[in-house]
């Protein structure tokens, strides 16, 4: 592991007993620079599930899936409307819906009004992530230039699970991590190498 | 003894769970089916726009005051569209779905939960266009009178215009976008010829049942507020209604795949959601 030693105690801390089923990973300006630093990380044996949301414009189709699909190990798709949650598996918010997890374990979208601008919205995942997963779950937020993703950094936290921020000095537009910070202090404030490392060590044993 | 839930409903699902369930028994509005996590966020915007603190308090305003229902009403479905929204789809019904309707001597059309009829108001233009209209009945139903009363007056906010005329041109029109409409004020008022042959009625697909036989359904953004059984349900009234190898369009991001009645329809346009009633 490539952490240093007062790192990684507050990782193994932050991690203690902790069976994650589910990681969100939210983002906005720079997002895609940053998952590219990510998601290749996760190796072909990783059993949790991550959702992934990065803003979007609304009136085209999102090609991430795609992207993202030459370069992980794990199989990237879109999330659908009502699609059972997979294990092992890379999902991508579309674009012009919000995305939702529902307690059944299954997907949802909608279409109401745009939340701090946008659609999808980190906050409504989020929020809804942490009301269907609960301690099961880690939500990373990374780079961006607006405030969407604190509320939901909020409610993961309060539900129990665990909360990463990108350290908004590593970050390439540093608002969106700095707002979670300021609302939700977060389990780790971490630089994106050291996401990279925390990434595949968030499992469900 | 129950297993226990590692994460279990906390109160606010326990109160919603609740309050759909009285919503449905005094009011007959069946909301018990709906996706949780969007019905959650809108009841939490009910609560703070009518100055409810617990959901409880949402509910003695709902049960003892019919008027607190009808605002209630209006935050729980979902007013969100646009005329010729996803203009794709519509050139796809003008190129695959219209040569087939064009056979039938008379049309009967089913806009489903046609919220305030930007898509009613679509599908007549393009039905127009395409010499069509005259012969159809276009039955657009909605669960929300307010809705409804908006779509029957066919006015709609003249700032929208620039995008629903951008919407119509990519959709392949025919011609002039404003000869559709009458600027007055800040709106835009819709020819009324082009409603003359619509029903707008009360129906709602949580609990009514068919109420006539149609070639065409058209059911955009509804769906994917249903749960799976909800939505088991709702294609199956559409199957029933539909004729012989009619047609079924949906949202751009809808999809059959996870419903029982993913077998029962044929797919005629996979990116633009248009399905045809299969053969079994």
């Amino acid at each position: 592991m490539t952490m240093a030693p007062g790192l990684a105690d507050q990782v193994g801390k932050a991690l203690a007993d902790r069976r994650i089923e589910l990681v969100v990973i939210g983002g906005s300006a720079g997002g895609v620079d940053a998952l590219i630093g990510l998601l290749p990380a996760i190796p072909s044996d990783y059993r949790s599930t991550v959702v992934c949301i990065l803003h979007v414009p609304s009136d085209r189709d999102s090609r991430l899936a795609e992207v993202f699909e030459l370069r992980s190990a794990l199989p990237v798709r879109e999330a659908r409307d009502k699609e059972p949650v997979q294990p092992g598996v890379i999902y991508f918010a579309g674009s012009g819906y919000h995305l939702s997890l529902e307690r059944d374990r299954c997907f949802s979208l909608s279409c109401e009004p745009p939340v701090q601008f946008a659609r999808p919205a980190i906050d409504v995942l989020m929020e809804s992530a942490a009301d269907a997963y609960g301690p099961a779950m880690a939500g990373i937020l990374l780079t961006g230039a607006n405030h969407d993703g604190a509320e939901g950094m909020c409610r993961i936290r309060e539900r129990g699970g665990l909360t990463v921020v990108q350290d908004p000095i590593d970050a390439q537009a540093s608002a969106m991590p700095e707002e979670a910070i300021r609302r939700c202090s977060p389990h780790l404030v971490l630089p994106l190498s050291g996401i990279r490392t925390l990434l595949p060590m968030l499992r469900n044993i | 003894m129950k297993p226990i839930d590692p994460n279990p409903p906390d109160d606010f699902d326990i109160e919603l769970k609740m309050l759909m369930e009285a919503v449905y028994l005094k009011y007959n509005y069946d909301f018990r089916d709906y996706t949780g996590a969007s019905q959650k966020r809108r009841i939490l915007v009910a609560m703070r726009e009518m100055d409810c603190d617990t959901v409880s308090a949402l509910q003695a305003k709902v049960m003892h005051d019919p008027s607190g229902f009808a605002q209630l009403l209006q935050y729980l479905t979902i007013p969100v569209t646009e005329m010729f929204r996803d203009p794709e789809y519509w050139v796809a019904l003008r190129e695959h779905v219209l040569p087939f309707l064009k056979t039938y001597p008379s049309l009967k059309v089913w806009v489903a939960g046609c919220s305030t009829g930007e898509e009613v108001y679509s599908l007549a233009i393009l039905l127009q266009e395409e010499g069509l209209l005259d012969r159809t009945i276009i039955y657009a139903t909605d669960i929300n009178p307010e809705s409804l009363e908006a779509a029957r007056r066919g006015v709609f906010a003249l700032d929208r215009m620039r995008t629903y005329t951008e919407n119509y041109q990519r959709a392949g029109g025919k011609g002039a976008f404003s000869d559709y409409y009458t600027a007055a004020y800040d709106g835009a008022l819709f020819n009324r010829a082009l409603v003359e042959n619509v029903t707008f009625a009360d129906h709602s697909l949580a609990t009514d049942s068919v109420f006539s036989e149609t070639h065409f359904v058209s059911c955009r953004n509804v769906l994917i507020y249903f749960n799976r059984k909800l939505q088991d349900r709702v294609l199956g009234l559409f199957h029933e209604s539909l004729c012989y190898r009619g047609f079924l369009g949906l949202g751009s991001k809808e999809s059959i795949e996870f419903s029982s009645y993913a077998t029962r329809f044929d797919v005629l346009s996979r990116r633009e959601r248009i399905y045809r009633k299969g053969v079994a």
